[in-house]
């Protein structure tokens, strides 16, 4: 008989010979509600103590729907320190970067200061998040990359912060929220993409945000359920509106990452758009190609959640038509919906193809060598 | 079929838990209301610390708008994606074809009979005068 007794929690943490991966929706938080106090001015701190955020959202105490979990996340990614999940780097490299080898980790901070109604304090806030992800993350480990988180309902303001930190290394890419309060094609969002542009940066849209519409086209559902697959019908919409207002068209060196609502409807919306293209055309003659066309060649994908049909044939059928250099893996660490690296993909993808899924897309796209 | 010997009775009091390695294999003993369950501690979805989330019970429904809570505090609710499994049987009730979290029979022996047998408990001291919870696997 021999019984060893397990210490701590970090179940599987003695895995480590893995092979590198990138992993690119991470969800840095704040330990505290005056974490941002040291990046901004005095007149924001009064502001928040004062007034507080108002986003474009009614009944705003936080998400719309009750999350599944605390925080939305993980009940084993509490750090040991005491704060949220997400909030301690060395427990996120400890549970998350170490045991699974992440080489390239992608951070989205969420609840940053975007779609807040006073464009003044959102500019501010979204500063704030950019210099705490250098001076709390990525400056303390490498393999971290921030992404720049702007102001999107004042265009002018949000291509100001892109170009403010463009050509630091820090950051990889600028982030987006897929609910805003108009679709994203539209104008008044046309200089973040512009500046993304000219920064070589890709822009990725995250699921969730503040737009103040129902988080469903058919109105507000009664069950959070409801809201996690609408995402999907949600990041549809803003991809339609990209190509049907010209924004691939005017940008075409622009690159989009669609980041957490999935990436099966893809192949469907492309020929719909594709089918419904060639009958009324006349009506976008700014949009002169297939829609596919630009869909295939200005989109990438974020895994998380990853597709899990019954039928791995299903899944690789589909892969097929998005690309396999189209997919970058993702965790959505810490929250609950969490992918495993090591269960995701299922047997049968060849060595070339499981190494740009995980690692060689995200690296070639983000400039990582 | 081996019998471990996990702890003396008074230290898995109702209520608690506790995280052990038996053969390479992690495995949680739970003491729920006395009665005591085995789990392997790993969720056959993705491989999470699964007896590290939380007992629940558990909401079911005959029909829409009729909603019974049953089981409380036997259902064992997977950290990362809520999975939920009975830890009585291992049951999954989202999909009980494909997916079973492990169960192992778990029960408590008479000091005597631990010491007496093959089966040696692994404490300092033995106090044959305890009864242990022993888990097969």
């Amino acid at each position: 008989m021999n019984i060893q007794f397990r210490e701590g929690t970090e179940a599987a943490s003695h895995l480590t010979t893995k092979a590198a991966i990138a992993d690119c929706d991470i969800h840095p938080a704040r330990a505290s509600r005056t974490e941002l106090y040291p990046y901004l001015a005095k007149r924001w701190q009064h502001h928040l103590d004062v007034y507080g955020v108002h986003a474009y959202q009614g009944m705003m105490e936080g998400p719309p729907y009750p999350k599944a979990q605390p925080n939305a996340s993980r009940r084993d990614a509490y750090p040991p320190e005491g704060g949220p999940q997400g909030s301690s780097l060395s427990f996120m490299q400890k549970q998350l970067l170490d045991p699974n080898n992440v080489q390239l980790g992608v951070l989205n901070p969420l609840n940053t200061g975007q779609g807040i109604r006073n464009h003044e304090l959102s500019a501010a806030l979204c500063s704030a998040i950019n210099d705490w992800q250098i001076d709390k993350w990525t400056s303390k480990d490498k393999r971290l990359k921030a992404s720049i988180v702007v102001g999107n309902e004042d265009g002018l303001a949000a291509a100001a912060e892109i170009r403010e930190r463009a050509g630091d290394r820090n950051f990889v890419q600028v982030l987006l929220l897929s609910r805003n309060v108009e679709p994203l094609g539209q104008r008044r969002y046309w200089p973040i993409y512009q500046a993304a542009e000219e920064a070589g940066l890709p822009v990725g849209v995250h699921a969730f945000g503040f737009g103040g519409n129902p988080i469903t086209p058919s109105g507000w559902p009664s069950y959070y359920i409801e809201e996690m697959v609408g995402h999907s019908q949600c990041q549809q919409s803003a991809l339609a509106s990209l190509v049907l207002e010209g924004v691939f068209e005017r940008f075409p060196k622009l690159k989009m990452v669609m980041i957490e609502a999935g990436f099966g409807w893809a192949p469907s919306l492309a020929w719909r758009l594709d089918k419904v293209w060639q009958r009324l055309r006349s009506e976008v003659p700014h949009v002169k190609r297939p829609p596919s066309e630009y869909i295939r060649e200005q989109v990438w994908w974020t895994t998380q959640p990853m597709e899990d049909p019954e039928r791995r044939e299903d899944l690789f059928d589909l892969i097929k038509w998005i690309g396999w250099d189209r997919l970058l893996f993702a965790t959505d660490y810490p929250h609950w919906d969490y992918d495993e690296p090591s269960r995701v993909l299922p047997a049968g993808v060849s060595e070339a193809n499981r190494e740009a899924f995980y690692l060689g897309n995200a690296r070639a796209l983000y400039g990582i060598s | 079929m081996a019998r471990h010997v996990i702890a003396p009775v008074g230290e898995l009091p109702p209520g608690t838990r506790k995280f052990l390695e038996i053969d390479g294999r992690p495995i949680a003993v739970f003491n729920i209301k006395g009665e005591y369950f085995g789990l392997m501690n790993r969720c056959p979805h993705q491989g999470a610390a699964l007896c590290e989330g939380p007992l629940i019970g558990l909401a079911q429904s005959s029909d829409p708008g009729e909603i019974e809570y049953t089981k409380l505090g036997e259902i064992i609710r997977c950290p990362w994606h809520g999975w939920e499994f009975d830890i009585r049987t291992g049951q999954s009730y989202c999909d009980p074809r494909r997916f079973r979290a492990k169960a192992y029979p778990t029960h408590v022996e008479p000091g005597a009979a631990v010491v007496k047998g093959p089966y040696v408990a692994e404490t300092v001291t033995v106090k044959v005068e305890s009864d242990y919870v022993v888990v097969e696997l």
